[in-house]
């Protein structure tokens, strides 16, 4: 909402200025967002009169005229087609700045001497596009300076009002406001009802008074076509951001800026019959102002005449029955429409407009007549006419009624936490309108003004008084109370400890898209079906990801075109897999490393591709951190994005948690990636659910090592093998370890060598070597069945 | 020869001695069960007893002697290949460490951490819910019936069946409150979403909504508790502004504004010339949220507020361009150790 301090200023008594003004409204809930000039810098510009047009005698299209602008008549070069003797326009005087910077000096123009410049209002930065001189009225004072005369040192503040404050949407519903602020009554212009000259009426039925509960409706015949609309209306209209369109559409716009009651006019002669106010039928359509047509639903009003649809009620006007440059006779249309009526139907048709943006959110249901009242008589004023009598459909049940609510000023003290007398609070709610009653106990009972839409409940007449007494004068104080002290549970890794072990191995978190390109998405998980946006904003932000390594994998590829060669990206985050007919949103933990192993350095092979088992190392520091790391296990199974030799389904408990593996060369190809990729994800519940350590006495006897080196099938996986000697063994082996494989010369083409330590222990004794030497007995004997495996010689 | 020449001969022997091996050498040579002074004492026994004693005592102060130079000697030895082995193993300890190389945190994270440590300090606790919503708990339930306008003003991605992305993360006040009893403190971090996309608006940010529901919960204190928070955030006494505002779901509602951290309130581009940083949206939980929730609204009141954690993160850090938090540029990341 843009507003005029001028204009304000009609209407309530400012003390301060401009900036002030905008403090106290933004301080109250009305931001002010932007205060502007109302016009641009220009000065030594007068109003003035051509009094004499001569032809240039060396210039067709210049014209030598004789002006006055107060003191002796100048005389000024002017090229504008419509410079004519009587006319009133503005002239920059020698010396005169003009916005764009220009100073006006006495100039020669084609051997003819000029002393200023009769402008247009373009020039003047006063409208945007302008033919000719600006055609000021015959009224215009001459001689007098034109910034005073239009009063363009005014200034206009751009208000950003939130949704419950549609009582604000005008001039005086600010003044109302300010007034109140400022503790001050509200003045204002004020007009008489225009008695009926005649006594034509358009009969009005209103078949939805649910939709429209009062419905006003007044002739005017006869209006002048030719009249202009006055140039302080048009000023007015300007500085709040309209443009002017001729009286009938200037005065129910001015009306609309003024009170906040959007009208309507139509041209009579175009109107086939009465009207009829109601919800459209289905298959209607109509032609509306803009241009458009749309197709109406049934639960959209409409304003009908016998032959169909003329208006979109509160919304937009149709072309069919819109007043134009030929209208003499209007049928001006001023009602209140129903916010649940209204809200949402503009929308659906791609409109927005001044009166649809009023009525969703609320016009004064009370306003109709006075507002009718006073276009009427701007009407009149402006281009003459003869009214009717006034029509007015209402129907009182379904007005909106404010309820009387109850209010306890201690609740509200309570409430605030702030000592605020009784009678200030009765002050504030009386001074923004509010009728109070306070019986001597209980509740007080308090109605809201007709204009107010957002004050239902005690708590809005709470915020109403804090707003008044101002937020920043209430006090601050502690949060009281004593908080339930929170669970910290032991069996769950707090999210922290993950991503700090993840960053201290090397790796950047990175935040990514929860949406993400389809064909990525199926490229990288071909058999789910997504969850699909209905409106996404582009291709590439499209569904909803089922694995977090399409937004790692995209980020990687912006890492290589900036030439990093070396990137190690982890996300926790939400992915969006079907379940059983519903949506399952999991947190998870999505991990990404390509490139060498290591950052480059001196000293050991930092050029050695990152591989399958640096990242399984990675995972498996995660698991040690849950305290459970013989939880985990890891099979060998294909996935589509995976190498299908390097990737593994993870387990935690048996149950399936993630995968890990090498980004497969075909993906990799496709996306454009030429480093190797290795790539993980689990759940992250899987890692974050922790065993609480449980104490195991230290046994004083000595632990025993025996070193075994088996020779298997270059197939058997080692975790085969270590399944087996661990059962072979039994309670007394403490540790293994895989401290070698090896392949080539020695071991048998397709075979290889894996080199156990078995590492023994028993609490309560130490263990005789020949215990150990039937232990290791039973455990090659096993491996020989299980596995086919040889002692290496 | 005389015993002193003897023993200038040994002595000069020791300090020639080169190393340990040389020197024990000449150690068995004078001292060792063949060595000539061993030989010396071993002939005392041929001296007649009144040249013995003096003998005696002057091969066994030799010996002595002897001994003594050759135990400083040893030692020097020692010493030098010490020294000799220590200079061999001189290390260039400008050399880079080796290592993995450390990763970072990001930024909204460190931002969330940091925000969750505050508020834990008050007893709250962390809540989170689900990114796919139902219109309920983003909307109704929060006092934001369809064809509000308010809606307006959240540009919502709808994906199936009524569900949509949460606009916010005011649904899990709701979730919290439907499911367990006041008094309650939480803050519930997480990703919402909007369907803008621009300079200033990215699709995805981050947002934490905080909760408090209690007896006799008051205003004064949701204005003591931001005010606290944000002077503990940012690490400075702060001027801090509450300006009403609107939001379904509050009343009364209120926009915080910090002094400008940029330029402490001289005006900057930062906050536009005003002074002023809008950093939070709060308010009295709205009774009929309370109520939408099973809760009573006469016995229990509350108060809610929301941030922009990206907003936050650009003003603790200086980060001037939203799209930098979802771009994942190395460059970008590795700022944030």
């Amino acid at each position: 909402m843009r507003v005029s301090l001028a204009w304000l200023r009609e209407w309530v008594e400012v003390p301060e200025g401009a900036e002030a003004l905008a403090e106290r409204l933004t301080m109250a809930g009305l931001e002010v967002e932007a205060i502007e000039p109302a016009a641009p810098a220009f000065s030594g510009v007068m109003v003035a009169e051509v009094l004499e047009v001569a032809p240039h005698p060396d210039a067709d299209r210049l014209r030598v005229c004789r002006v006055a602008a107060g003191g002796e008549p100048l005389q000024v070069v002017c090229g504008a087609p419509n410079v004519r003797p009587g006319l009133r326009a503005p002239l920059a005087t020698v010396g005169a700045v003009l916005p764009d910077g220009t100073r006006i000096r006495r100039a020669r123009l084609r051997g003819v001497e000029s002393h200023g410049m009769l402008c247009s209002a373009r020039e003047l930065g006063l409208a945007d596009d302008a033919e000719g001189l600006w055609e000021l009225p015959p009224e215009a004072p001459v001689g007098e300076d034109l910034r005073r005369w239009l009063e363009l040192d005014d200034q206009v503040l751009e208000v950003a009002l939130t949704p419950n404050r549609a009582d604000c949407l005008s001039v005086r519903g600010i003044a109302r406001e300010t007034a109140a602020l400022h503790g001050v009554p509200l003045g204002g212009p004020r007009w008489d009802p225009v008695a009926a000259a005649r006594e034509d009426r358009l009969p009005v039925a209103v078949e939805a008074p649910e939709a429209c509960p009062r419905y006003l409706g007044r002739v005017v015949r006869g209006v002048d076509p030719a009249a202009r609309t006055p140039l302080w209306m048009a000023e007015r209209l300007r500085r709040a951001g309209l443009r002017s369109l001729g009286p009938l559409v200037d005065v129910t716009n001015y009306v609309l800026l003024e009170l906040g009651q959007p009208l309507h006019a139509f041209d009579l002669a175009r109107l086939r019959g009465g009207i009829t106010v109601r919800l459209a039928h289905a298959g209607e359509r109509i032609a509306l102002l803009d241009g458009r047509e749309v197709a109406l639903e049934p639960d959209t009003l409409v304003i009908a005449d016998a032959g169909g649809p003329v208006a979109l009620a509160g919304i937009m006007g149709g072309a069919g029955s819109a007043v134009g440059p030929g209208t003499r006779d209007v049928f001006l249309e001023c009602a209140f429409f129903a916010p649940g009526a209204i809200a949402g139907r503009a929308r659906r048709h791609g409109l927005h407009t001044e009166s649809s943006h009023r009525f969703e959110r609320g016009v004064d249901p009370a306003m109709q007549r006075e507002a009718l009242e006073r276009a009427t008589g701007l009407l009149l004023e402006i281009a003459g006419g003869e009214p009717g009598p006034v029509t007015e459909v209402v129907s009182e049940a379904h007005l909106p009624r404010r309820p009387v609510v109850a209010f306890r000023p201690q609740r509200a003290r309570r409430l605030l936490g702030a000592e605020l007398a009784d009678g200030e609070m009765r002050a504030i709610l009386e001074r923004l309108g509010l009728a109070c009653e306070a019986p001597g106990e209980g509740p007080w009972r308090v109605t809201p003004p007709s204009w107010r839409f957002d004050l239902a409940i005690e708590a809005d007449l709470v915020e109403e008084v804090a707003r008044l007494h101002g937020y920043g004068r209430l006090p601050e104080t502690p949060l009281a109370g004593s908080p339930v002290m929170p669970p910290a549970p032991e069996g769950r890794l707090d999210e922290g400890r993950i991503r700090a072990l993840l960053a201290d191995r090397g790796y950047h978190e990175a935040v990514t898209y929860s949406f993400v390109p389809e064909a990525l998405q199926r490229r990288l998980d071909p058999e789910a079906e997504p969850v699909r946006l209905q409106n996404p904003l582009s291709a590439e932000l499209a569904v909803m990801r089922t694995t977090a390594w399409a937004g790692l994998l995209l980020a990687l590829q912006r890492n290589l075109a900036r030439r990093q060669e070396r990137v190690r990206l982890f996300e926790l985050s939400m992915k969006f897999v079907r379940q059983d007919c519903e949506i399952k949103q999991e947190k998870t933990l999505a991990l990404l490393a390509a490139g060498p192993a290591w950052p480059e350095q001196w000293g050991l092979d930092s050029r050695r591709p990152v591989d399958f088992h640096d990242v399984k190392g990675d995972l498996e520091a995660l698991a040690a951190a849950t305290g459970a790391p013989g939880a985990f296990a890891f099979e060998a199974a294909a996935h589509p994005a995976l190498h299908p030799g390097q990737s593994a389904r993870v387990l935690r408990d048996g149950e399936p948690v993630g995968w890990i593996g090498a980004l497969h060369p075909e993906v990799a190809g496709a996306l454009d990636i030429g480093v190797p990729v290795v790539l993980l994800e689990v759940a992250l519940e899987a890692v974050r659910r922790a065993r609480v350590p449980r104490f195991e006495p230290l046994s004083p006897f000595p632990a025993v090592r025996r070193d075994l080196a088996v020779v298997v099938d270059g197939a058997v996986p080692a975790a085969r093998i270590a399944e087996t000697v661990r059962a072979a063994a039994g309670p007394l082996l403490r540790e293994l370890r895989i401290f070698d494989v090896y392949t080539g010369p020695g071991v048998e083409a397709g075979r290889k060598s894996v080199s156990l330590g078995l590492i023994f222990q028993e609490s309560s004794r130490t263990l005789t070597d020949e215990e150990i030497n039937g232990v290791v007995a039973r455990v090659v004997a096993r491996l020989e069945e299980a596995v086919g495996a040889t002692l290496r010689q | 020869m005389d015993l002193e020449e003897l023993v200038a001969r040994a002595e000069a022997e020791i300090a020639a001695a080169g190393d340990l091996r040389a020197l024990d050498a000449v150690r068995v040579r004078y001292l060792g069960r063949k060595g000539e002074l061993t030989a010396r004492l071993k002939g005392l026994g041929g001296l007649p007893p009144e040249e013995r004693r003096a003998m005696g005592q002057a091969v066994n102060a030799a010996k002595a002697r002897l001994e003594r130079a050759v135990a400083a000697r040893r030692a020097e030895l020692e010493r030098e290949a010490v020294a000799a082995r220590l200079a061999a193993e001189r290390l260039d300890v400008t050399l880079p460490g080796r290592g993995q190389g450390q990763g970072t945190l990001h930024p909204v994270t460190r931002v969330l951490a940091r925000i969750e440590t505050l508020f834990h300090g008050l007893g709250f606790e962390v809540a989170e819910g689900p990114e796919i919503e139902d219109d309920f708990h983003n909307f109704e339930a929060l006092n934001i019936p369809p064809e509000h306008p308010a809606r307006a003003m959240h540009d919502t991605f709808y994906v199936e069946g009524g569900l949509l992305l949460r606009t916010h993360t005011s649904p899990v006040q709701i979730r919290v409150l439907r499911e367990r009893r006041p008094p309650l403190r939480i803050v519930a971090p997480g990703r919402v979403y909007r369907r803008d996309s621009d300079l200033t608006h990215s699709p995805m940010f981050h947002q934490v909504e905080g909760l408090v529901v209690d007896e006799r919960v008051s205003f004064a204190e949701l204005k003591g508790t931001l005010h606290a928070f944000l002077e503990r955030f940012f690490e400075a006494r702060l001027a801090v502004r509450f300006r009403p505002s609107y939001f379904p779901f509050t009343e009364p509602s209120a926009e915080v504004d910090v002094a400008c951290v940029m330029c402490g309130g001289e005006g900057c581009r930062v906050c536009g010339g005003t002074g002023w940083l809008e950093v939070l949206g709060c308010g009295m939980v709205h009774p009929r949220v309370l109520e939408n929730a099973g809760v009573d609204p006469e016995r229990w009141t509350g108060f809610a507020f929301g941030l922009g954690v990206e907003r936050f993160a650009m003003l603790r850090y200086g980060v001037d361009d939203l799209r930098l938090f979802f771009d994942n540029d190395l460059r970008f990341l590795a700022q944030f150790a």
